[in-house]
Protein backbone atom coordinates (compact mmCIF):
# COMPACT_ATOMS: atom_id res chain seq x y z
CA UNK A 1 0.00 0.00 0.00
CA UNK A 2 3.19 2.16 0.23
CA UNK A 3 2.91 4.27 -3.22
CA UNK A 4 5.68 6.04 -4.69
CA UNK A 5 6.86 8.52 -2.12
CA UNK A 6 9.00 10.46 -4.42
CA UNK A 7 5.21 11.94 -6.40
CA UNK A 8 5.64 16.00 -7.03
CA UNK A 9 2.42 17.49 -5.56
CA UNK A 10 1.23 15.23 -2.48
CA UNK A 11 -2.30 16.71 -0.93
CA UNK A 12 -2.72 16.90 2.41
CA UNK A 13 -5.81 16.34 4.23
CA UNK A 14 -7.49 18.70 6.55
CA UNK A 15 -5.93 16.99 9.20
CA UNK A 16 -2.45 16.89 8.13
CA UNK A 17 -0.99 19.24 11.03
CA UNK A 18 -2.73 17.16 13.67
CA UNK A 19 -1.37 14.26 12.57
CA UNK A 20 2.51 15.65 12.45
CA UNK A 21 1.46 16.94 16.09
CA UNK A 22 0.44 13.83 16.99
CA UNK A 23 3.97 12.15 16.68
CA UNK A 24 2.70 10.72 12.67
CA UNK A 25 5.26 9.07 10.85
CA UNK A 26 4.16 10.21 7.31
CA UNK A 27 3.72 8.48 4.16
CA UNK A 28 2.89 8.73 0.26
CA UNK A 29 -0.47 6.78 0.06
CA UNK A 30 -3.08 7.40 -3.30
CA UNK A 31 -1.27 11.05 -3.58
CA UNK A 32 -1.48 12.24 -0.31
CA UNK A 33 0.64 12.35 2.74
CA UNK A 34 -1.25 10.19 5.19
CA UNK A 35 -0.49 9.30 8.45
CA UNK A 36 1.14 5.24 8.50
CA UNK A 37 1.14 4.81 11.90
CA UNK A 38 1.61 7.44 15.38
CA UNK A 39 3.97 6.56 18.31
CA UNK A 40 2.27 3.70 19.81
CA UNK A 41 3.21 1.46 16.38
CA UNK A 42 0.89 -0.18 14.12
CA UNK A 43 0.23 -3.27 16.44
CA UNK A 44 -0.49 -1.17 19.52
CA UNK A 45 -3.27 0.56 17.13
CA UNK A 46 -4.89 -2.49 15.76
CA UNK A 47 -5.16 -3.80 19.24
CA UNK A 48 -6.74 -0.48 20.98
CA UNK A 49 -9.06 -0.59 17.82
CA UNK A 50 -10.03 -4.01 18.94
CA UNK A 51 -10.27 -3.54 22.59
CA UNK A 52 -11.62 0.59 22.54
CA UNK A 53 -12.19 2.99 19.78
CA UNK A 54 -9.86 4.24 16.78
CA UNK A 55 -10.09 7.54 14.93
CA UNK A 56 -8.83 7.29 11.53
CA UNK A 57 -8.81 10.42 8.60
CA UNK A 58 -9.79 8.85 5.68
CA UNK A 59 -10.61 11.97 4.35
CA UNK A 60 -8.50 11.10 0.92
CA UNK A 61 -11.24 9.22 -0.04
CA UNK A 62 -13.51 10.60 -2.46
CA UNK A 63 -17.25 11.74 -1.58
CA UNK A 64 -19.38 12.48 -4.50
CA UNK A 65 -23.22 13.36 -4.24
CA UNK A 66 -25.63 12.63 -7.08
CA UNK A 67 -28.80 14.52 -7.58
CA UNK A 68 -31.98 13.54 -9.39
CA UNK A 69 -33.37 10.05 -9.71
CA UNK A 70 -29.41 8.59 -8.67
CA UNK A 71 -30.21 5.10 -7.64
CA UNK A 72 -31.66 3.86 -10.63
CA UNK A 73 -29.39 5.87 -13.05
CA UNK A 74 -26.25 4.46 -10.94
CA UNK A 75 -27.73 1.15 -11.29
CA UNK A 76 -26.58 0.97 -14.93
CA UNK A 77 -23.17 0.87 -13.95
CA UNK A 78 -23.01 -1.24 -10.68
CA UNK A 79 -24.33 -4.57 -10.20
CA UNK A 80 -26.10 -3.37 -6.49
CA UNK A 81 -29.78 -3.13 -5.63
CA UNK A 82 -29.94 0.78 -5.31
CA UNK A 83 -33.60 1.36 -6.04
CA UNK A 84 -34.42 -1.41 -2.78
CA UNK A 85 -32.62 1.34 -0.57
CA UNK A 86 -35.05 3.40 1.90
CA UNK A 87 -33.91 6.97 2.12
CA UNK A 88 -30.81 6.90 5.31
CA UNK A 89 -29.84 2.98 3.90
CA UNK A 90 -26.38 1.96 2.63
CA UNK A 91 -24.70 -0.55 0.50
CA UNK A 92 -21.40 -1.43 -0.58
CA UNK A 93 -21.03 -1.81 -4.21
CA UNK A 94 -18.99 -1.94 -7.16
CA UNK A 95 -18.55 -0.06 -10.54
CA UNK A 96 -17.70 -2.58 -13.25
CA UNK A 97 -16.32 -2.91 -16.81
CA UNK A 98 -18.15 -4.18 -19.80
CA UNK A 99 -15.92 -7.29 -18.92
CA UNK A 100 -17.51 -7.38 -15.43
CA UNK A 101 -13.94 -6.24 -13.67
CA UNK A 102 -14.29 -4.29 -11.31
CA UNK A 103 -13.29 -1.04 -11.70
CA UNK A 104 -13.67 0.32 -7.96
CA UNK A 105 -15.40 -0.78 -5.24
CA UNK A 106 -17.84 2.37 -2.58
CA UNK A 107 -20.76 2.97 0.00
CA UNK A 108 -23.46 4.24 -1.64
CA UNK A 109 -25.96 5.76 0.95
CA UNK A 110 -29.71 7.24 -0.32
CA UNK A 111 -31.07 10.36 0.47
CA UNK A 112 -34.36 11.12 -0.74
CA UNK A 113 -33.83 11.53 -4.69
CA UNK A 114 -30.19 11.22 -4.37
CA UNK A 115 -27.17 9.41 -3.14
CA UNK A 116 -24.20 9.92 -1.38
CA UNK A 117 -20.82 7.93 -2.28
CA UNK A 118 -17.44 7.46 -0.92
CA UNK A 119 -15.10 5.67 -3.38
CA UNK A 120 -11.80 4.92 -3.23
CA UNK A 121 -8.99 7.52 -3.09
CA UNK A 122 -6.63 6.45 -5.73
CA UNK A 123 -9.74 6.02 -8.20
CA UNK A 124 -11.74 9.32 -7.36
CA UNK A 125 -10.82 11.03 -10.26
CA UNK A 126 -11.27 7.95 -12.73
CA UNK A 127 -14.77 7.26 -10.86
CA UNK A 128 -15.93 10.87 -11.60
CA UNK A 129 -14.88 10.46 -15.17
CA UNK A 130 -16.77 7.61 -15.84
CA UNK A 131 -19.76 8.75 -13.96
CA UNK A 132 -19.60 11.97 -16.07
CA UNK A 133 -18.99 10.02 -19.39
CA UNK A 134 -22.07 7.03 -18.14
CA UNK A 135 -24.72 8.65 -16.27
CA UNK A 136 -28.00 9.79 -17.53
CA UNK A 137 -27.32 14.15 -18.06
CA UNK A 138 -30.89 14.42 -15.79
CA UNK A 139 -28.59 13.11 -13.03
CA UNK A 140 -26.18 16.43 -11.32
CA UNK A 141 -22.89 14.89 -10.47
CA UNK A 142 -21.40 16.80 -7.34
CA UNK A 143 -17.54 16.09 -6.68
CA UNK A 144 -16.99 17.15 -2.66
CA UNK A 145 -13.42 16.20 -2.41
CA UNK A 146 -12.87 18.89 -0.36
CA UNK A 147 -15.08 17.21 2.42
CA UNK A 148 -13.56 15.37 5.11
CA UNK A 149 -13.86 11.71 6.38
CA UNK A 150 -13.10 10.59 9.63
CA UNK A 151 -14.20 6.92 10.71
CA UNK A 152 -14.69 6.29 14.53
CA UNK A 153 -13.91 2.21 15.07
CA UNK A 154 -14.10 0.20 17.80
CA UNK A 155 -16.43 -1.53 20.75
CA UNK A 156 -16.22 1.87 22.41
CA UNK A 157 -17.41 3.78 19.34
CA UNK A 158 -20.81 3.99 19.75
CA UNK A 159 -20.82 4.93 23.45
CA UNK A 160 -17.96 7.69 22.69
CA UNK A 161 -19.89 9.49 19.96
CA UNK A 162 -23.28 9.02 21.49
CA UNK A 163 -21.73 11.94 24.65
CA UNK A 164 -21.59 14.33 21.68
CA UNK A 165 -24.87 12.87 19.64
CA UNK A 166 -27.18 11.62 21.78
CA UNK A 167 -29.44 8.61 19.68
CA UNK A 168 -26.87 7.92 17.59
CA UNK A 169 -25.73 5.19 19.35
CA UNK A 170 -29.32 3.59 18.14
CA UNK A 171 -28.34 3.74 14.61
CA UNK A 172 -28.80 1.24 12.52
CA UNK A 173 -26.03 -0.70 10.47
CA UNK A 174 -25.01 0.26 6.80
CA UNK A 175 -27.73 3.69 7.43
CA UNK A 176 -26.83 7.21 7.81
CA UNK A 177 -28.25 10.08 9.20
CA UNK A 178 -27.21 13.78 9.34
CA UNK A 179 -26.18 14.99 12.97
CA UNK A 180 -25.02 17.56 14.82
CA UNK A 181 -21.77 16.54 16.72
CA UNK A 182 -21.42 19.04 19.61
CA UNK A 183 -22.76 21.91 17.02
CA UNK A 184 -20.96 20.24 14.50
CA UNK A 185 -22.86 19.37 10.92
CA UNK A 186 -21.86 15.88 10.21
CA UNK A 187 -22.95 13.14 7.67
CA UNK A 188 -22.69 10.08 10.20
CA UNK A 189 -23.04 6.57 9.01
CA UNK A 190 -22.88 3.17 10.79
CA UNK A 191 -20.16 1.49 9.04
CA UNK A 192 -16.46 1.14 8.51
CA UNK A 193 -13.32 -0.93 7.31
CA UNK A 194 -12.12 -2.94 10.23
CA UNK A 195 -15.11 -5.75 11.54
CA UNK A 196 -15.79 -3.26 14.08
CA UNK A 197 -18.71 -1.42 15.24
CA UNK A 198 -18.26 2.08 14.86
CA UNK A 199 -19.15 5.35 12.36
CA UNK A 200 -17.79 6.92 9.27
CA UNK A 201 -18.20 10.75 10.08
CA UNK A 202 -18.44 12.97 6.76
CA UNK A 203 -17.43 16.67 7.88
CA UNK A 204 -16.44 20.24 5.72
CA UNK A 205 -12.75 20.70 5.76
CA UNK A 206 -12.60 23.62 7.89
CA UNK A 207 -14.88 21.51 10.82
CA UNK A 208 -12.51 18.70 10.38
CA UNK A 209 -9.83 19.43 13.21
CA UNK A 210 -12.31 20.85 15.89
CA UNK A 211 -14.54 16.88 15.30
CA UNK A 212 -11.12 15.45 15.25
CA UNK A 213 -10.34 16.78 18.64
CA UNK A 214 -13.50 16.17 20.64
CA UNK A 215 -13.32 12.82 19.69
CA UNK A 216 -9.51 12.30 20.82
CA UNK A 217 -9.85 14.28 23.95
CA UNK A 218 -12.10 11.04 24.95
CA UNK A 219 -10.20 8.66 27.00
CA UNK A 220 -10.88 5.81 24.71
CA UNK A 221 -9.71 6.93 21.65
CA UNK A 222 -6.53 6.95 20.22
CA UNK A 223 -5.66 8.19 16.68
CA UNK A 224 -5.15 5.27 13.94
CA UNK A 225 -2.59 5.35 10.83
CA UNK A 226 -3.12 3.58 7.64
CA UNK A 227 -0.83 0.71 8.98
CA UNK A 228 -3.25 -0.27 11.16
CA UNK A 229 -6.50 0.19 8.75
CA UNK A 230 -5.10 -2.06 6.82
CA UNK A 231 -4.20 -5.06 8.99
CA UNK A 232 -7.80 -4.76 10.31
CA UNK A 233 -9.88 -5.07 7.47
CA UNK A 234 -7.69 -7.75 6.32
CA UNK A 235 -8.30 -9.35 9.41
CA UNK A 236 -11.90 -8.82 8.58
CA UNK A 237 -11.96 -10.70 4.89
CA UNK A 238 -12.12 -6.75 3.21
CA UNK A 239 -10.64 -6.60 0.22
CA UNK A 240 -8.73 -3.67 -0.72
CA UNK A 241 -8.96 -2.26 -4.14
CA UNK A 242 -6.01 -2.49 -6.28
CA UNK A 243 -4.46 -5.44 -4.71
CA UNK A 244 -7.67 -7.98 -3.83
CA UNK A 245 -9.81 -6.45 -6.20
CA UNK A 246 -9.17 -4.93 -9.45
CA UNK A 247 -9.93 -4.46 -13.30
CA UNK A 248 -9.16 -8.00 -13.59
CA UNK A 249 -11.30 -9.90 -11.12
CA UNK A 250 -15.23 -10.06 -11.11
CA UNK A 251 -17.74 -9.82 -8.06
CA UNK A 252 -17.75 -13.71 -8.55
CA UNK A 253 -14.17 -14.25 -8.53
CA UNK A 254 -14.01 -12.27 -5.84
CA UNK A 255 -16.19 -13.80 -3.60
CA UNK A 256 -18.62 -10.92 -3.65
CA UNK A 257 -21.35 -12.46 -5.07
CA UNK A 258 -23.80 -11.15 -2.05
CA UNK A 259 -22.72 -7.35 -4.02
CA UNK A 260 -25.38 -8.35 -6.73
CA UNK A 261 -29.18 -7.87 -6.03
CA UNK A 262 -31.41 -10.73 -6.73
CA UNK A 263 -33.60 -8.81 -9.14
CA UNK A 264 -30.27 -7.53 -10.80
CA UNK A 265 -29.13 -11.11 -11.43
CA UNK A 266 -32.76 -11.32 -12.92
CA UNK A 267 -32.77 -8.66 -14.48
CA UNK A 268 -29.35 -7.82 -15.72
CA UNK A 269 -28.96 -4.43 -16.54
CA UNK A 270 -25.35 -3.75 -15.40
CA UNK A 271 -21.98 -3.60 -16.83
CA UNK A 272 -21.12 -7.52 -17.97
CA UNK A 273 -24.36 -8.92 -16.39
CA UNK A 274 -24.05 -12.28 -19.14
CA UNK A 275 -20.37 -13.08 -18.04
CA UNK A 276 -21.52 -12.43 -13.80
CA UNK A 277 -24.52 -14.22 -14.27
CA UNK A 278 -22.90 -17.00 -16.36
CA UNK A 279 -20.04 -17.39 -13.46
CA UNK A 280 -22.93 -17.22 -11.07
CA UNK A 281 -24.36 -20.59 -12.40
CA UNK A 282 -21.33 -22.67 -13.12
CA UNK A 283 -19.21 -20.83 -10.39
CA UNK A 284 -15.84 -19.03 -11.50
CA UNK A 285 -12.45 -20.54 -12.79
CA UNK A 286 -10.84 -19.03 -9.30
CA UNK A 287 -11.83 -17.27 -6.30
CA UNK A 288 -9.99 -15.15 -3.60
CA UNK A 289 -9.87 -16.87 -0.36
CA UNK A 290 -8.22 -16.27 2.93
CA UNK A 291 -5.27 -18.72 3.74
CA UNK A 292 -3.36 -19.33 7.21
CA UNK A 293 0.34 -19.86 6.90
CA UNK A 294 1.05 -22.79 9.04
CA UNK A 295 4.49 -21.24 10.72
CA UNK A 296 5.18 -17.53 11.55
CA UNK A 297 5.98 -15.99 8.55
CA UNK A 298 4.37 -13.54 6.60
CA UNK A 299 3.50 -14.60 3.20
CA UNK A 300 2.53 -10.76 1.48
CA UNK A 301 0.94 -9.56 -1.65
CA UNK A 302 2.63 -11.59 -4.82
CA UNK A 303 3.69 -14.46 -3.15
CA UNK A 304 3.06 -17.41 -5.34
CA UNK A 305 0.29 -19.89 -4.34
CA UNK A 306 1.25 -23.92 -4.79
CA UNK A 307 -1.28 -26.99 -4.29
CA UNK A 308 -0.03 -29.88 -2.44
CA UNK A 309 1.98 -31.67 -5.37
CA UNK A 310 3.47 -28.22 -6.17
CA UNK A 311 1.58 -26.69 -9.17
CA UNK A 312 0.79 -22.99 -9.14
CA UNK A 313 -2.46 -22.08 -7.84
CA UNK A 314 -2.80 -18.29 -7.93
CA UNK A 315 -1.11 -15.63 -5.77
CA UNK A 316 -1.48 -13.60 -2.40
CA UNK A 317 -3.37 -10.53 -3.13
CA UNK A 318 -3.40 -9.50 0.39
CA UNK A 319 -0.80 -9.99 3.51
CA UNK A 320 0.72 -9.86 6.34
CA UNK A 321 0.55 -10.32 10.84
CA UNK A 322 -2.61 -10.31 12.02
CA UNK A 323 -2.05 -8.84 15.53
CA UNK A 324 -5.72 -10.04 17.04
CA UNK A 325 -5.27 -13.26 15.22
CA UNK A 326 -1.63 -13.65 16.69
CA UNK A 327 0.04 -15.55 13.16
CA UNK A 328 -0.12 -14.32 9.80
CA UNK A 329 -2.60 -13.70 7.80
CA UNK A 330 -3.56 -13.71 4.13
CA UNK A 331 -6.20 -13.60 1.37
CA UNK A 332 -5.73 -14.65 -2.72
CA UNK A 333 -6.78 -16.28 -5.91
CA UNK A 334 -7.06 -19.93 -6.09
CA UNK A 335 -7.87 -22.31 -8.68
CA UNK A 336 -11.57 -23.41 -7.46
CA UNK A 337 -11.05 -26.80 -6.89
CA UNK A 338 -8.66 -25.97 -4.20
CA UNK A 339 -11.37 -23.08 -2.50
CA UNK A 340 -12.71 -25.24 0.65
CA UNK A 341 -11.20 -24.18 3.67
CA UNK A 342 -8.75 -26.59 5.39
CA UNK A 343 -7.21 -27.22 1.83
CA UNK A 344 -3.57 -27.92 2.37
CA UNK A 345 -1.25 -25.83 0.39
CA UNK A 346 1.81 -23.54 0.15
CA UNK A 347 3.07 -20.25 0.00
CA UNK A 348 6.56 -19.63 -1.46
CA UNK A 349 8.07 -17.13 1.04
CA UNK A 350 11.76 -16.07 -0.25
CA UNK A 351 12.01 -19.18 -3.00
CA UNK A 352 10.74 -21.64 -0.15
CA UNK A 353 7.25 -22.98 -0.17
CA UNK A 354 6.19 -23.48 2.99
CA UNK A 355 2.84 -25.18 4.38
CA UNK A 356 -0.32 -23.28 4.41
CA UNK A 357 -4.05 -23.55 4.68
CA UNK A 358 -7.43 -22.38 3.00
CA UNK A 359 -9.67 -20.48 5.87
CA UNK A 360 -12.20 -18.98 6.31
CA UNK A 361 -13.34 -15.72 6.22
CA UNK A 362 -13.17 -13.02 8.35
CA UNK A 363 -10.39 -14.02 10.48
CA UNK A 364 -12.09 -12.17 13.17
CA UNK A 365 -15.50 -12.26 13.68
CA UNK A 366 -17.35 -9.09 12.57
CA UNK A 367 -18.48 -7.57 15.37
CA UNK A 368 -21.22 -4.80 13.45
CA UNK A 369 -24.37 -3.50 15.71
CA UNK A 370 -27.18 -5.14 15.82
CA UNK A 371 -30.20 -3.42 16.99
CA UNK B 1 34.91 -4.10 28.16
CA UNK B 2 33.83 -4.82 24.34
CA UNK B 3 33.68 -1.94 22.01
CA UNK B 4 30.37 -1.77 19.80
CA UNK B 5 30.90 -0.99 15.65
CA UNK B 6 28.06 -0.69 13.35
CA UNK B 7 27.20 -0.94 9.39
CA UNK B 8 25.42 1.73 7.06
CA UNK B 9 22.73 -0.79 6.99
CA UNK B 10 22.16 -0.10 10.67
CA UNK B 11 23.35 -3.62 11.82
CA UNK B 12 25.67 -3.51 15.45
CA UNK B 13 28.52 -6.23 15.90
CA UNK B 14 30.21 -6.59 19.42
CA UNK B 15 33.42 -8.98 19.82
CA UNK B 16 34.02 -10.69 22.66
CA UNK B 17 37.34 -12.35 21.88
CA UNK B 18 37.10 -14.27 18.80
CA UNK B 19 33.26 -14.38 18.74
CA UNK B 20 31.52 -11.43 17.41
CA UNK B 21 27.40 -10.93 18.58
CA UNK B 22 25.31 -9.21 16.00
CA UNK B 23 21.96 -7.51 16.00
CA UNK B 24 20.26 -4.51 14.78
CA UNK B 25 20.65 -0.96 15.85
CA UNK B 26 18.01 1.09 17.92
CA UNK B 27 17.46 2.85 15.24
CA UNK B 28 16.44 0.19 12.71
CA UNK B 29 14.07 -1.04 14.81
CA UNK B 30 12.49 2.23 15.58
CA UNK B 31 12.23 2.90 11.70
CA UNK B 32 10.83 -0.79 10.74
CA UNK B 33 8.38 -0.24 13.72
CA UNK B 34 7.10 -3.57 15.12
CA UNK B 35 9.20 -6.75 14.51
CA UNK B 36 6.60 -9.91 13.57
CA UNK B 37 9.17 -12.31 12.18
CA UNK B 38 12.46 -13.15 12.17
CA UNK B 39 14.23 -16.03 10.26
CA UNK B 40 17.89 -17.02 11.68
CA UNK B 41 21.11 -19.03 9.52
CA UNK B 42 21.80 -22.70 10.81
CA UNK B 43 24.74 -23.34 13.72
CA UNK B 44 27.62 -23.91 11.54
CA UNK B 45 27.00 -21.57 8.06
CA UNK B 46 29.91 -20.00 6.82
CA UNK B 47 28.74 -16.04 6.44
CA UNK B 48 30.09 -13.90 4.24
CA UNK B 49 30.81 -10.15 5.02
CA UNK B 50 27.80 -7.65 3.75
CA UNK B 51 26.07 -11.01 2.48
CA UNK B 52 22.64 -11.77 3.46
CA UNK B 53 22.48 -13.40 6.82
CA UNK B 54 18.86 -13.45 8.59
CA UNK B 55 15.42 -11.49 7.55
CA UNK B 56 13.60 -9.12 9.90
CA UNK B 57 9.91 -8.92 8.99
CA UNK B 58 7.78 -5.67 10.74
CA UNK B 59 4.28 -5.35 10.00
CA UNK B 60 4.75 -3.50 6.87
CA UNK B 61 7.56 -5.28 5.24
CA UNK B 62 10.81 -8.02 4.85
CA UNK B 63 14.25 -7.20 5.26
CA UNK B 64 17.47 -8.25 5.46
CA UNK B 65 20.01 -8.34 8.20
CA UNK B 66 23.44 -8.50 6.50
CA UNK B 67 26.20 -10.17 7.66
CA UNK B 68 28.31 -7.27 9.14
CA UNK B 69 31.61 -9.64 9.45
CA UNK B 70 32.76 -13.04 8.25
CA UNK B 71 32.68 -16.10 10.04
CA UNK B 72 30.90 -19.27 11.07
CA UNK B 73 27.27 -19.01 13.27
CA UNK B 74 28.06 -20.63 16.63
CA UNK B 75 24.63 -19.60 17.88
CA UNK B 76 21.26 -17.57 17.13
CA UNK B 77 19.19 -16.07 19.76
CA UNK B 78 15.95 -18.39 19.79
CA UNK B 79 14.31 -16.86 21.86
CA UNK B 80 13.32 -14.02 19.27
CA UNK B 81 12.04 -16.57 17.55
CA UNK B 82 9.17 -17.20 19.44
CA UNK B 83 9.03 -13.57 20.54
CA UNK B 84 10.22 -10.79 17.86
CA UNK B 85 8.89 -7.81 20.10
CA UNK B 86 12.28 -8.50 21.80
CA UNK B 87 13.92 -7.09 18.48
CA UNK B 88 12.07 -3.95 19.57
CA UNK B 89 12.28 -3.86 23.22
CA UNK B 90 15.75 -4.49 23.40
CA UNK B 91 17.42 -4.39 19.91
CA UNK B 92 20.81 -3.45 21.36
CA UNK B 93 21.16 -6.34 24.18
CA UNK B 94 18.66 -9.07 24.40
CA UNK B 95 17.11 -8.78 21.09
CA UNK B 96 20.42 -10.09 19.41
CA UNK B 97 20.29 -12.08 16.42
CA UNK B 98 23.89 -14.25 15.81
CA UNK B 99 26.78 -15.07 17.18
CA UNK B 100 29.47 -15.71 14.80
CA UNK B 101 33.12 -17.06 15.00
CA UNK B 102 35.16 -14.15 13.27
CA UNK B 103 37.08 -15.07 10.60
CA UNK B 104 39.03 -11.66 10.20
CA UNK B 105 38.69 -9.99 12.83
CA UNK B 106 40.28 -6.44 11.38
CA UNK B 107 37.05 -6.44 9.62
CA UNK B 108 35.46 -5.05 12.27
CA UNK B 109 38.46 -1.89 12.32
CA UNK B 110 36.58 -0.85 9.45
CA UNK B 111 33.27 -0.49 10.61
CA UNK B 112 31.84 2.76 12.33
CA UNK B 113 32.48 3.35 16.17
CA UNK B 114 29.56 5.09 18.20
CA UNK B 115 30.17 8.51 17.91
CA UNK B 116 30.29 7.78 13.87
CA UNK B 117 27.43 6.20 13.79
CA UNK B 118 25.18 8.51 15.62
CA UNK B 119 26.51 11.12 13.60
CA UNK B 120 25.45 8.82 10.56
CA UNK B 121 22.19 8.43 11.75
CA UNK B 122 21.74 12.14 12.44
CA UNK B 123 21.90 12.72 8.54
CA UNK B 124 19.45 10.18 7.57
CA UNK B 125 17.25 12.86 9.18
Amino acid sequence: MADSADSPALRRTPLHDLHVALGARIVAFAGYEMPLQYRPGIIAEHLHTRSKAGLFDVSHMGQIRLHGGAAAALERLVPGDLQALAPGQMRYTLLLSEQGGILDDLMATRTGDGLLLVVNAARKEADLAHLEAHLDRAITIEPRFERALLALQGPAAAAVLARFAAGVERLPFMTGAEVSVCGISCFVTRSGYTGEDGFELSVAGDDAVALADILLNEAEVAPIGLGARDSLRLEAGLCLYGHDIDETTTPVEAALPWTIGKRRRAEGGFPGAAIIVQQLADGPGRRRVGLRPDGRAPAREGTAILDAAGAPLGRVTSGGFGPSVGAPVAMGYVAAAHTAPGTPLSLVVRDVPRPARVAALPFVPARYYRA
Amino acid sequence: MSVTRYTNDHEWVRQDADVAVIGITDYAQQQLGDVVYVELPDIGRQLEQGKEAAIVESAKAASELYAPVSGEVVAVNETILGNPALVNEDAMGEGWFIKLRLADPKQLDALMDETSYQAFVAEQG
